[in-house]
């Protein structure tokens, strides 16, 4: 699978992005404080971007915000650009518009269960979709939407149409989730932690249908998790999220063998290894700032043991080379201190 | 399903003989005498009796009851004591009307009620929404018969725009009688119409944040879709479910509002039967209206079943 992916990484560095954002800063409505502060991501075709981070570290709200899908009252983007091949928007005063939106870009949510509405048929929910961007009759649309059933691997889609959603299995209903994101073949998909809520045989089973379904259309994916098993299992592309800012991204080969942010580290050291059994897990001291109570520059200076006065200067990503990315004026560590391998 | 319908049909049977018992033993409660005013000025003690005979007062009482009960199960609640015609035949006469009122009052409710209701949740926190709750509030709160003869003053007497009282049955005259039920029905809907904003208002707040709307943008479809579609869809159990009980509150109110526009519906021969002491017409009302409560409650659960598809299979 290594070298697969190896391959995969490869081909897709070359390619031109479908989709990508640029410096987003958004903060909640009467907070002091940036929930995400600078980021930068980028897709491109055939590609499995993650966006890795603790739970609170600003992905999802990353997500939601690539959609537009953020209540404009209760939150205030102060800078971000977003272009895929048909336009670009900045952020702060536009969004992507509706038309885009389940058409080029596509969403997938965390909670299965709850994601699909409980009042209408499964067939009908994903005939809408179809509907609201390519028009035609609700027959031309029921029938693509029995192919996509069919496509995402549920047996005997013609009945499945005519149920409700409490009628499926959390796995078969983030699998409706996935034929209705996908049913206008779009080019990019946001999937937001599809796999936490599953049970782990499930997951597995979504995220080859993730990855069978990209190969196959070439999409790329921008998969938010905070599982390392998954980044592991999928991704192209890494970037790691602490506290609202990137501070590390590349091939995930190079980002997960060879470390270079002091956070990234720790979660790595985090990691039970199955290859290590019996090592005692390292963990990264202190918990996470809230947000009022951010330090200024590098968020994590107040939990890292290399932090220096200089740190209060917010650290910019830089390129160590081959796309791998490391948001630290000490990056590479290399040169400071032996990290433990 | 069919099971649940059946076991609730099966519940309201007790229930239902149970109000007619207490409606009966209520009127037994009640202080004077109806022969009294029927025997007339002299009072005589063979005309009394007579009288007690023949509407079986010497019995039992509750031999009385079932007498009554039973009568009252072949179609036939007894005649009145006042006007000698029998009680269906009075109601027949009046339900039309106050069911006329009842529909057009709630179409008034729904009207106004569901629509602010869904835009003071969607418009949460701000102006449209603080005006929104003022005015339901307002509404709640202002006396139906405050409101009614301040909407004669005006709209009547100062605008002459509506008539201020009076009925044409519909089968006469139809857009006149839309025309004189209009100021009524307004009234009494506008009570309703708080009520229903209210619960619209939170049932709608509830659902908005859910997941599944948050999908349907995702979706890329428009706020309308999403709002009236996948979200009011959603809400609508529990306000389906007001409505069908609000029915109920609507006879009730009927009551004034007949009384204020002097409409000769079911409310305004209620009145008038308690005031003169008309028995069987009092009985027979209560128990009519006490069945149609019950029944309104059993199509609301009824539609709880065709809203919520999760209830359906089992």
């Amino acid at each position: 699978m290594g070298t697969h992916l190896q391959q995969e990484t490869k081909n897709t560095s070359l390619g031109t992005a479908l989709l990508e954002l640029t410096d987003l800063t958004l903060r909640f409505a009467g907070q002091e404080n940036d929930v995400v502060q600078g980021v930068n991501l980028r897709v491109s075709r055939g590609e499995v971007l993650c966006l890795v981070g603790e739970s609170g570290c600003g992905k999802s709200v990353t997500s939601m915000a690539l959609m537009g899908l953020l209540s404009k009252k209760n939150t205030q983007i102060s800078s971000g650009f977003l272009s895929i091949s048909e336009g670009g928007w900045e952020l702060p005063s536009e969004e992507l518009p509706a038309e885009m939106r389940g058409n080029t870009v596509s969403m997938i949510f965390q909670e299965p269960m709850t994601s699909l509405n409980p009042a209408f048929r499964i067939g009908d929910q994903i005939a809408e979709v179809v509907q609201r961007h390519r028009g035609g009759s609700r027959e031309g649309a029921l029938g693509h939407a029995k192919e996509m059933l069919g496509r995402v691997g549920i047996a005997n889609p013609e009945q499945r149409l005519h149920e409700y959603p409490h009628q499926l299995s959390g796995g078969m209903r983030q699998r409706v989730m996935i034929a209705m994101a996908l049913a206008n073949d779009p080019k990019v998909l946001i999937a937001d932690e599809p796999t936490t809520a599953l049970d782990v045989t499930i997951q597995a089973q979504i995220l080859e249908l993730i990855r069978d379904l990209r190969d196959e259309t070439g999409m790329g994916t921008v998969m938010i998790t905070h599982d390392l098993g998954v980044v592991g299992e999928i991704a192209d592309t890494v970037a790691v999220m602490y506290a609202g800012q990137v501070v590390e991204q590349g091939p995930v080969r190079d980002v997960f063998d060879d470390p270079q942010h002091p956070y990234t580290i720790g979660l790595m050291s985090a990691m039970p290894r199955m290859d290590r059994p019996g090592e005692q897990l390292a963990i990264v001291p202190g918990t996470v700032p809230t947000i009022s109570q951010m330090p200024e520059g590098c968020r994590f200076r107040t939990r890292c043991a290399f932090a220096a006065e200089t740190c209060v200067e917010r650290p910019v990503l830089t390129e160590l080379g081959g796309g791998h990315s490391v948001a630290c004026q000490f990056a590479p560590l290399e040169d400071h201190v032996a990290v433990s391998s | 399903m069919y099971a649940y319908f059946a076991r609730r049909v099966l519940i309201a049977i007790p229930t239902i003989i149970l109000i007619s018992i207490f409606v009966f033993a209520l009127q037994k409660l009640l202080p004077g005498d109806p022969l009294l005013v029927l025997a007339g000025e002299e009072r005589d003690p063979e005309v009394l009796e007579f009288l007690r005979e023949k509407y079986r007062l010497n019995d039992p009482i509750p031999m009385q009851y079932l007498a009554w009960i039973g009568n009252a199960l072949q179609g036939d609640l007894g005649i009145s004591l006042r006007s000698n015609q029998p009680v269906t035949e009075l109601m027949a006469e009046k339900l039309p009307v106050t069911i006329q009122l009842a529909v057009m009052s709630m179409i008034f409710a729904m009207v106004i009620g569901i629509p602010a209701g869904i835009l003071s949740a969607v418009k949460k926190g701000t102006a449209t929404d603080y005006v929104a709750n003022v005015v339901a509030l307002s509404g709640l709160s202002i006396p139906n018969f405050w409101l009614g003869i301040m909407l004669i003053l005006l709209v009547s007497v100062k605008w002459q725009l509506l008539p201020a009282s009076g009925y044409v049955p519909l089968s006469v005259d139809f857009g006149q009688s839309i025309h004189t039920m209009l100021m009524p029905s307004f009234v009494l809907g506008t009570a309703l119409a708080a009520t229903l904003m209210r619960h619209t208002r939170s049932s709608m707040l509830g659902v908005l944040s859910a997941d599944y709307v948050r999908t349907a943008r995702a979706k890329g479809l428009s706020e309308r879709v999403v709002i009236l579609k996948h979200s009011f869809r959603n809400a609508l159990t529990p306000i389906v479910t007001l409505t069908a009980l609000l029915f109920g509150e609507l006879i009730a109110g009927a009551v004034l509002t007949e009384q204020i526009f002097t409409i000769p519906g079911f409310g305004k021969l209620v009145v008038d039967a308690v005031f003169n002491r008309d028995y069987a017409v009092v009985q027979g009302i209560v128990l009519v209206t006490a069945v149609g409560f019950i029944f309104m409650n059993l199509f609301a659960d009824m539609m709880y079943f065709v809203l919520n598809p999760r209830l359906r299979g089992q």
